[in-house]
C-alpha cells in the first residue's frame, strides 16, 4: 500500500493540472475585468474559490479507484434522477426554469452532475459489452440511458445541459464499437426525429426555437433573439488582433454583451485581447484535450478510457458549442465554457471530472 | 469487486483515438477561423458597428431667434422645455406599463391610449410625444424609471413664448411640427419630421434665419441608453435675432383702439415701407401653436366665421368703398377732368336708365368738398368722364389688383377690373353704368387694408410709393433677401408724378374730411392740434334691395373703411382700418385717429415736445364717514344721516390731481342713476373732454383711458 501512495503521485498529471490552473488564471482576471464596474464586483474571488474547491475535490476524487466509482454509478445514476424529479417538484425558480434545489444554504443544480454520472454510467455500461459490435437492443439500451435524464433536464428548462448529455451517448457508441450501417441509420432517424421535434410545436418553447435559429441571421431580429448573438460577434469582431485591453472592451463595459463573466466570456476576452488572446486560448483547450486523450490511450483498461474520453467528448462540445456561439456558428443555448464561465457548479464538474481523469491516470500501472 | 468483469487487456482502439484527435484538431482551426474572420478580416466593419452601439448622435436644438421690436422691446421670446417621448421599440408591451406613464406623468389613462392608438400605423421608431412641458417632478420620475420603463425618453428644447391675448399675433404668425405635406414640398427640403417650422407671419417668412442650426453631441451610452460620458459636440448655431418694425406702443394702441371689432389695421410709415402696427381681428393664441394644437381648439379656429386665422390686413379682399375716391380724384385731377367739375347732388345720378343713390343730397359741389363729402353723385359723374380704362389705367399704376410685396406670407393681391378684365372672365362687353360702381369703390374692386395704406399713403406723399415690410432689410443676409424679393413679389417701391396743385388739392380735401363740418364723413375723429387727413369708406355687402329683403342682421352690414395719414402732405404715418360688418364709417375714423394721436404724443413726448400737460378728468367719488367721538346707534343709521343727527356723512366729490375740485355733500344716497346724473361742474368737463378723442366714441372701454387720454410725463411701466 505504501508502494502505491507512491506511484499515484508520481502519476498525477501536474502538466495537464498546469494547464488548467493557467485557464483558471485568465478566467479570473477576465471576470475581473467584466465585473469590475458592475454590482457583481467581487465574483472574480468567488470564483477562486470555486477553482480552489474545485482542485480539493479533484484530489479527493483521484484518491477514490475509479473502479468503485464506476461499480457506485447505477446507484449514483438512481439518486440523480430522483434528485432531478425532485427539482421538478420542489426546486427553486430562477429566470423561468427550475434548475436549482436547495440543500440547507448551498444551492445545487444536479443537472451538472449528472454529466459525470452518465460518464461514469456509460463507461461502465459500454465496457461491459466488452469490445465487439454493438446490437441494435444495446444501442436502444445507451438511448435509454443517457435519454431519461436528457428529458428530465429538458423539461426544467434547460436545453443546453440537456444537449451536453449527448456527446456522452455519441463517444460511448463511437467507441463502443457501432458499425457504420447502425451509424447511418440512427444518423437519419435523428434527423427525422428532429423535425418532428421541431415542427410538433410542444417540446420546444417559442424562444428556445428562437435562440436555436437567430444565429443564422441575427440582423433579422436585433432587438430580440438575435440580439446576443450579434453583439457577441461585435465585441469580438471590434477586438481585433491584439484586443482594446483589459477593462476596456466597450462592448463588455457597457453592457452591450449578454451576461459577459458565464456564458458569453469568452467573446469579452476576446474583444479586450483580440485574436491573439482568442487563439491562446483556443491552444489552451487543445493542450488540455490532447493531453487527456493521451491519458485515455495509456489508461490500465478500456472503462478507464471511455471514462477519459467521455469527458474529453463532454469538454470538447461544450468548447465547440460556447465558442461557436461566440463567434455566431452556433445558435445560443446557454452551455457555459468550462474553466472560463463563472459559476460554481461548471467549475466543480470540470474538476471533478478531471479528477476522475487523473484518477485514471494515476492507476495506468496498477493491477 | 465487481472490476474483475472487465477485460483487461483491452485498449482504446488507437485509430479511434486518432480520429478524436483529429477531430478536435479540425474543430479549433474551425473555430480560430472563425475568429480570423471577425477579429482581422471584418475588424473595421465590427469596429463601426461597436462605435455605433456606444455613441448615440443627440441634437442639440438651437434656440430660435428671437424677436424685438423697433426699439428692441423683446417680443416673443424662448424658453426651456422638456418635452417626454414614448419610443415603442424599446419594449415589447408598451400596453402593460401604460398605467404606471399615465399615474407618473399625471396624464388620462384613457387619452393617453387614444395617442398611441393614433400613432400606431406609424414605425416603431417614431417617437410619440405623450407630453410636453414635463415638470421637476415628472422628470424625475423618468430618471427613476428608465430600468422598468425604458420607453420613456425625454428632449430638452427651446419653446416659443408669444405674447398672450394674440397681441400682433398675425404678425408674428406661429410655429408647429412640419406635417407631412410640407415634408414632400421642396421648400422644406432640409426639414426632418418632427422639426418644428414657423407656419405664418413672420415665423414663416423668415423661419429659415430664425431656426438656427441645430447641434448634436456624440453620447456614449451603455446598453440600457444610461449616458456614461460624451466625445465630441458640436454646438448648435442659435437663430437670428430679428428686429421688427412694429412698434410696440403703436401697435399696444392699436390692439385696444380695434376691441373686439372683426377687422384689420395697419399703421406703416409711407416713406419707407417700415409697418409700424399691425392688427387682424378676431386674433387667436399663438403659444396654443408651439408643437401641437388641441384638437378641439382647432377646430374651434378653423370654423369660425370670422376666420380667427386669416391676417385680414393682407388678405380681407374686399371693396374699397369711398376710399377709392382718392384714387378716383388723382386720375380725374391728373386727366384734367375734375378740376371744372362742378355739380349739383340730388342724391344720386341714373344717367344708363338704373339710378345711382347719393347718401343724401349734398347740393352743389366740386373737387374741394366731392373728398370731403363723399358725394358718390361727384364721382360718378366723373367716373362716367373718365371711362373705365383710364381708371384702371391709374389704378394699376397706384397698385390696385397687385401685391404689394410685403414679406409675410399669403398676401392677397385685390382685383382692379378694365374691359380687357370683363371681357377675359366674363366674354362680355363692358358696360359703362358698370363705370360708376367702381367709380365708388363698389363692383368689382377689391383691395386689402395694406394695399390702401401703401396707395393712400403713396398718393398723399405725392407719387412716392413704397414696398411695406415689417423686418428691418439691413439685417438681413444679401442672398436672403434677394431671394425674399424673388419670393414675394408685388408692385412694390414705385414713383408716379402727381402734379403738386393736384397733390395739394387731394390732401387738403383729405384734411377736410377729419374736420367738423357739414357732410364732412369723419369730423367726429378730429384730433385738436394734429394736421390728420384721412378718407372713410362704407362698402355694401349686398345691393339695397337685396337688403331690404334679408332679415336684418349684423353680417349684413358694410364693410367700413378708413385711411388716415399725418400729416396731410409727405405723411409719416399712414392707418388704414377695416371693420367687417361694421356700422357707420367714422368708427373706424375714430379707431385709426387712437392710433395716429399715439403715434404723435409719442413722438412729441421723444421730442420733449408735448402740448402743456392736460388735466385728468376729475374722477367722482362716494363717500361715507362719521364724526368722530358720537356713538351712533345700529339700526338705526338711515334716519340718523338723514335726519341730521349729525353722525354719518356721505357724500360725491369730484377728485382731480389728488385735490377735490368739486364736491356734492348733498348727496346722500348712492345710487347707479344718481352717479350718472351726478356731472362734474361744467367748467372742469369742458377743458377735458373735448380733446380726448377716445371720449367721443361710445363704446369705448374703460380700460382704455389711461392709453388713450395724453398724459403728463411718461407713463409708468413703459420701457422708454
Amino acid at each position: 500500500m505504501p508502494l502505491r501512495r507512491f506511484l499515484s503521485f508520481r502519476d498525477f498529471d501536474w502538466w495537464l493540472l498546469c494547464l488548467v490552473l493557467i485557464l483558471g488564471v485568465v478566467s479570473v482576471l477576465e471576470i475581473y475585468s467584466t465585473t469590475v464596474h458592475t454590482r457583481f464586483a467581487s465574483f472574480e474571488s468567488k470564483q477562486i474559490f470555486f477553482i480552489a474547491a474545485g482542485i480539493v475535490c479533484m484530489f479527493i476524487l483521484a484518491k477514490i479507484d475509479y473502479h468503485r466509482l464506476i461499480d457506485l454509478s447505477p446507484w449514483m445514476y438512481g439518486i440523480f434522477i430522483v434528485s432531478l424529479v425532485a427539482v421538478r417538484l420542489v426546486g427553486h425558480k430562477a429566470l423561468g426554469a427550475r434548475r436549482w434545489i436547495a440543500l440547507g444554504p448551498i444551492q445545487f443544480q444536479p443537472s451538472e452532475w449528472v454529466k459525470l454520472v452518465l460518464i461514469l454510467a456509460m463507461a461502465r455500461y459500454i465496457a461491459n459489452i466488452g469490445g465487439r459490435n454493438l446490437t441494435w437492443k444495446e444501442i436502444f439500451k445507451a438511448f435509454g440511458l443517457v435519454g431519461l435524464p436528457m428529458l428530465l433536464v429538458l423539461i426544467q428548462p434547460d436545453l443546453g445541459t440537456t444537449l451536453t448529455y449527448a456527446p456522452v451517448l455519441i463517444a460511448g457508441l463511437f467507441l463502443g464499437g457501432i458499425n457504420l450501417r447502425q451509424a447511418a441509420t440512427l444518423i437519419v432517424c435523428g434527423s427525422v426525429l428532429a423535425v418532428g421535434v421541431w415542427s410538433s410545436g410542444k417540446i420546444l418553447k417559442p424562444y428556445q426555437k428562437a435562440r436555436l435559429t437567430s444565429f443564422i441571421n441575427p440582423q433579422n431580429d436585433p432587438k430580440g433573439a438575435g440580439y446576443q448573438v450579434l453583439q457577441s460577434e461585435i465585441a469580438v469582431g471590434s477586438g481585433g488582433i491584439w484586443g482594446k485591453g483589459a477593462e476596456k472592451g466597450t462592448q463588455t463595459q457597457g453592457y452591450f454583451l449578454p451576461i459577459p463573466y458565464t456564458d458569453f466570456i469568452f467573446a469579452a476576452f476576446s474583444e479586450e485581447h483580440g485574436f491573439v488572446g482568442a487563439v491562446f486560448v483556443l491552444l489552451l483547450y487543445f493542450l488540455i484535450l490532447m493531453r487527456l486523450i493521451q491519458n485515455a490511450q495509456t489508461a490500465a483498461d478500456l472503462p478507464g478510457s471511455l471514462i477519459i474520453m467521455g469527458i474529453v467528448a463532454v469538454l470538447t462540445f461544450q468548447i465547440a458549442v460556447n465558442v461557436g456561439m461566440v463567434i455566431g456558428f452556433m445558435p445560443v443555448t446557454g452551455i457555459p465554457l468550462p474553466l472560463m464561465s463563472y459559476g460554481g457548479s461548471s467549475v466543480l464538474f470540470t474538476f471533478l471530472a478531471l479528477g476522475v481523469a487523473m484518477n485514471v491516470r494515476m492507476r495506468r500501472f496498477v493491477n | 469487486m465487481v472490476s474483475s468483469n472487465f477485460n483487461r487487456g483491452e485498449k482504446l482502439s488507437p485509430v479511434k483515438a486518432a480520429v478524436v484527435q483529429y477531430g478536435i484538431l479540425f474543430m479549433m482551426l474551425g473555430l480560430g477561423a472563425g475568429l480570423w474572420r471577425l477579429q482581422v478580416l471584418d475588424v473595421e466593419n465590427y469596429r463601426v458597428l461597436a462605435e455605433q452601439n456606444r455613441i448615440r448622435k443627440e441634437p442639440i436644438l438651437a434656440p430660435r431667434g428671437k424677436l424685438f421690436d423697433r426699439e428692441n422691446r423683446l417680443v416673443v421670446d424662448d424658453y426651456p422645455s422638456v418635452t417626454c417621448f414614448l419610443v415603442r421599440e424599446q419594449t415589447q408591451n408598451v400596453d402593460a406599463d401604460l398605467p404606471l406613464i399615465a399615474k407618473g406623468l399625471d396624464l388620462d389613462l384613457d387619452q393617453l391610449r387614444a395617442t398611441l392608438h393614433r400613432y400606431r400605423g406609424q414605425p416603431g421608431y417614431q417617437p410619440i410625444p405623450v407630453k410636453q412641458d414635463v415638470t421637476a417632478d415628472e422628470q424625475a420620475f423618468i430618471a427613476a424609471h428608465r430600468n422598468e420603463l425604458p420607453e420613456l425618453e425625454t428632449i430638452d428644447e427651446e419653446r416659443r413664448l408669444y405674447p398672450r391675448d394674440g397681441f400682433a399675433a398675425h404678425l408674428i404668425g406661429y410655429v408647429g411640427e412640419v406635417s407631412e405635406d410640407d415634408l414632400n414640398n421642396s421648400r422644406f427640403a432640409y426639414y426632418e419630421p418632427g422639426d418644428v417650422v414657423g407656419k405664418a407671419g413672420i415665423e414663416e417668412t423668415y423661419d429659415e434665419l430664425l431656426r438656427g442650426k441645430d447641434g448634436s453631441r456624440e453620447v456614449v451610452v451603455d446598453s440600457h441608453g444610461r449616458e456614461v460620458g460624451y466625445f465630441g459636440i458640436e454646438h448648435a448655431v442659435p437663430g437670428q435675432a430679428l428686429k421688427l418694425t412694429i412698434d410696440n406702443d403703436l401697435q399696444r394702441a392699436a390692439e385696444l383702439a380695434m376691441g373686439d371689432r372683426n377687422g384689420a389695421i395697419v399703421a406703416m410709415d409711407p416713406r419707407n415701407g417700415e409697418i409700424l402696427a399691425l392688427v387682424s381681428r378676431p386674433s387667436f393664441d399663438p403659444n396654443a401653436f408651439t408643437i401641437k394644437i388641441d384638437r378641439t381648439e382647432w377646430n374651434k379656429l378653423i370654423t369660425d366665421p370670422d376666420h380667427p386665422l386669416m391676417n385680414k390686413a393682407l388678405q380681407a379682399q374686399l371693396a374699397p368703398g369711398s376710399t377709392f375716391k382718392i384714387l378716383m380724384s388723382v386720375a380725374g385731377l391728373q386727366e384734367g377732368v375734375a378740376q371744372d367739375m362742378h355739380i349739383m347732388c340730388n342724391g344720386g345720378w341714373g344717367p344708363y336708365g338704373y339710378y345711382h343713390q347719393c347718401d343724401r343730397r349734398h347740393g352743389p359741389v366740386d373737387i374741394h368738398t366731392a373728398i370731403p363729402y363723399s358725394c358718390d353723385t361727384f364721382f360718378y359723374m366723373l367716373g362716367d368722364k373718365l371711362g373705365i380704362d383710364r381708371i384702371a389705367k391709374y389704378a394699376t399704376e397706384f397698385g390696385y389688383g397687385q401685391k404689394t410685396g410685403i414679406d409675410l406670407p399669403g398676401e392677397q393681391a385685390g382685383l382692379m377690373p378694365s374691359a380687357q378684365w370683363k371681357v377675359k372672365n366674363y366674354h362680355a362687353r363692358w358696360y359703362p353704368d358698370e363705370t360708376l360702381d367702381v367709380a365708388i369703390g363698389q363692383g368689382a374692386v377689391e383691395a386689402t387694408p395694406l394695399q390702401l395704406a401703401r396707395i393712400i399713403g403713396g398718393i398723399a406723399s405725392g407719387g412716392h410709393l413704397v414696398r411695406p415690410h415689417v423686418v428691418f432689410p439691413d439685417q438681413l443676409p444679401a442672398e436672403f433677401r434677394k431671394s425674399l424679393a424673388d419670393s414675394f413679389p408685388g408692385s412694390g417701391e414705385a414713383y408716379i408724378s402727381i402734379d403738386p396743385e393736384n397733390w395739394q388739392i387731394i390732401t387738403d380735401g383729405m384734411a377736410q374730411v377729419t374736420e367738423p363740418g357739414e357732410f364732412h364723413t369723419a369730423g367726429s375723429a378730429h384730433l385738436e392740434g394734429i394736421d390728420f387727413a384721412g378718407k372713410t369708406g362704407t362698402a355694401q355687402q349686398m345691393s339695397h334691395e337685396a337688403m331690404a329683403k334679408t332679415a336684418k342682421s349684423k353680417s349684413n352690414n358694410p364693410n367700413v373703411w378708413f385711411v388716415g395719414v399725418t400729416p396731410r402732405r409727405n405723411p409719416e404715418l399712414v392707418v388704414a382700418v377695416l371693420w367687417q360688418s361694421g356700422e357707420f364709417s367714422y368708427y373706424p375714423a375714430r379707431i385709426g385717429a387712437q392710433v395716429v394721436e399715439a403715434y404723435v404724443d409719442k413722438k412729441r413726448r421723444l421730442a420733449g415736445n408735448l402740448p402743456p400737460p392736460k388735466a385728468k378728468p376729475p374722477v367722482e367719488m362716494g363717500a361715507v364717514w362719521t364724526t368722530p367721538g358720537v356713538e351712533t346707534k345700529p339700526g338705526a343709521k338711515n334716519t340718523a344721516a338723514a335726519g341730521g343727527r349729525g353722525q354719518i356723512h356721505s357724500g360725491h366729490f369730484f377728485v382731480q390731481n389728488g385735490q377735490i375740485v368739486a364736491a356734492n355733500p348733498a348727496g346722500v344716497e348712492t345710487s347707479p342713476k344718481r352717479t350718472k346724473s351726478a356731472t362734474p361742474p361744467a367748467a372742469v368737463n369742458a377743458k377735458t373732454v373735448p380733446t380726448e378723442v377716445a371720449a367721443a366714441l361710445p363704446e369705448r372701454r374703460p380700460a382704455l383711458k389711461p392709453s388713450s387720454g395724453p398724459q403728463p410725463g411718461p407713463e409708468p411701466g413703459r420701457n422708454p
